[in-house]
């Protein structure tokens, strides 16, 4: 009986259900859902405060750009979305994180099971040291799926998905180590994929890449976000310009603006966002 | 803060003053067919037609300029609008030397006719004003001066009132005289052309505006789609 409640969850479509009490937004002329929000936050790494005060909303099968110089804030701030802070000692959030209007600090989240509703991919591709296929399937079988069928259909549908399908159809039994740089990564969104995520963070995704597979990469968030809210952090402030819909400015901690793409890149109000993408500051 | 893309700096600062050099040689295109056609001088109001071919050149050197910088440098923000606006500010400056060079062709016809009527006193007035006007716009355009935006734009109203004088007076006198049809009809045209002068400067201090404040501000004389009501007064110094 359990198996087929799994197998079940395996066949739903791909786009995460509607959160059942959608929050919706009017932002610079328009309408968006809330997928996740981050209100009053405040981050210390022991003594260091590391955000202040971060007030932000993520909009549901939108890219948001997360921009700022080194140090600003803003990979700490991706990374209290899904509780990867909670690795590093003396590490401590305060404010209000959710996700579909739920607390992702609350005492009953598991953030394992967070995880897997907020994936991320890194800056270097990280796949594991095993086949294409059971890096793609190493998620599902954690989370109890072991149905070589369903495993099967997963790895093909998430490999798709992340345009990488046929390049490796042929040999999903090969080391995944194998692949290209720009091939891995798409593997480890694949990887992401499979769990089927609400959210997926990125953390300079293509920084580690060759233009070709960075291009590849931005095209692949582009087919995503109509399924996926996306999160990028990212110091290419033309790759934030030619993938998101929305961007924030990072700055000492600090969100200094946020906004849709355009508007950032072409009339931001804050000075210091004005001076930081007219590189006039670093 | 370090400040940083020195290199960058000194190419938007040759363009600025490229842009200036283009827009003050038509500002001297102007004057001198206006004064030509007033005179009347026809040697002076030939003088005009090479300088609108070493303006035409200017705006494709700086419409050059402008795409190499797009595609180089990647600019953002303000000096994405500063780059872009440009672009648009040269097509206005372009057709005012057009313009210019069309009053100088009129010039050298009515040389031959050495005819005076009272409208020539209103064709150097309303030459001053959109001389100004052309002037004031690049000072604004140097100077971040949106007091100068603000009065280019309202100084139109000015040329659009004598222009519409103007034109009233000279079908009066066709309508008494039919000897001077020809030569009034001239003059028709050339307070059209500098009409249409005082437009292509408040266009220019429109970009002006969008470089300082981001914001493109619909004309006062363009109707609202579907709207009775005249817009609100521009003011683009406090629209920031």
């Amino acid at each position: 009986m359990g198996a087929m409640q799994v197998q079940q969850s395996v066949h739903t479509p791909q786009a995460a259900p509607p959160p059942p009490e959608v929050t919706r937004r009017v932002q610079d002329g328009r309408a968006e859902s809330v997928r996740a929000e981050a209100k009053k936050v405040d981050f210390f790494y022991g003594d260091f405060q590391a955000l202040k005060n971060i007030n932000i909303e993520l909009f549901d099968r939108r890219i948001t750009a997360l921009i700022g110089p080194s140090g600003c804030g803003k990979s700490t701030f991706l990374r209290t979305l899904n509780r990867m802070n909670d690795l590093i000692e003396g590490a401590r959030v305060e404010g209000s994180i959710t996700l579909d209007g739920q607390d992702v600090n609350g005492p009953t989240v598991d953030p394992a099971e967070l995880r897997k509703r907020v994936g991320m991919v890194f800056q270097r591709p990280n796949p594991f040291p095993m086949s294409i296929f059971d890096n793609i399937a190493y998620g599902p079988r954690i989370h109890g799926q072991n149905n070589k069928k369903a495993l099967g259909e997963i790895v093909e549908r998430s490999l798709k998905q992340a345009v990488l399908w046929d390049e490796v159809k042929d040999k999903l039994k090969q080391s995944a180590l194998a692949l290209s740089g720009g091939q891995q990564q798409r593997l480890c969104i694949a990887r992401v994929l499979a769990v089927e995520p609400e959210v997926i963070l990125m953390d300079e995704p293509a920084s580690a890449l060759d233009p070709n597979s960075t291009l590849r990469i931005e095209d692949l968030m582009h087919e995503l976000k109509g399924r996926y809210t996306i999160v990028l952090v990212t110091h290419n402030m033309q790759q934030a310009a030619r993938v998101s819909d929305y961007t924030g400015f990072f700055l000492k901690g600090e969100l200094m603006e946020f906004g849709a793409t355009e508007k950032i890149f072409t009339t931001p109000e804050n000075k210091a966002t004005e001076d930081y993408i007219r590189g006039r500051f670093g | 803060m370090a400040l940083t893309r020195v290199h960058f700096d000194e190419e938007l600062n040759e363009l600025r003053a490229k842009l200036l050099r283009m827009g003050t040689a038509t500002e001297e295109m102007v004057r001198d067919a206006v004064i030509a056609l007033v005179r009347p001088d026809r040697k002076l109001a030939a003088s005009v037609l090479p300088r609108d071919d070493e303006v035409d050149d200017m705006n494709r050197d700086i419409e050059a300029d402008c795409l190499r910088l797009l595609a180089l440098q990647q600019p953002m923000a303000s000096d994405l609008r500063f780059i872009g606006a440009i672009i648009n500010i040269t097509i206005d400056i372009e057709r005012i030397g057009d313009h210019a060079v069309d009053i100088s062709k009129v010039a050298q016809r009515m040389s031959d006719e050495s005819v005076f009527y009272r409208p020539l006193v209103d064709i150097p007035r309303l030459g001053e004003l959109t001389g100004a006007m052309l002037h004031d716009a690049l000072e604004a355009f140097i100077h971040h001066d949106m007091a100068l935006v603000d009065k280019v734009i309202d100084d139109d109203d000015a040329v659009d009132a004598l222009y519409s004088q103007m034109r009233a007076d000279l079908r009066e006198r066709m309508q008494q005289d039919p000897s001077c049809v020809v030569p009034a009809s001239h003059l028709l045209f050339v307070a059209h052309y500098l009409e249409r002068i005082g437009d292509h400067c408040t266009n220019i201090a429109e970009r002006v505006a969008f470089i300082e404040t981001g914001r493109l501000v619909r004309s006062p004389h363009t109707p609202i789609p579907g709207g009775d009501a005249p817009p609100p007064t521009l003011r683009l110094s406090s629209a920031a």
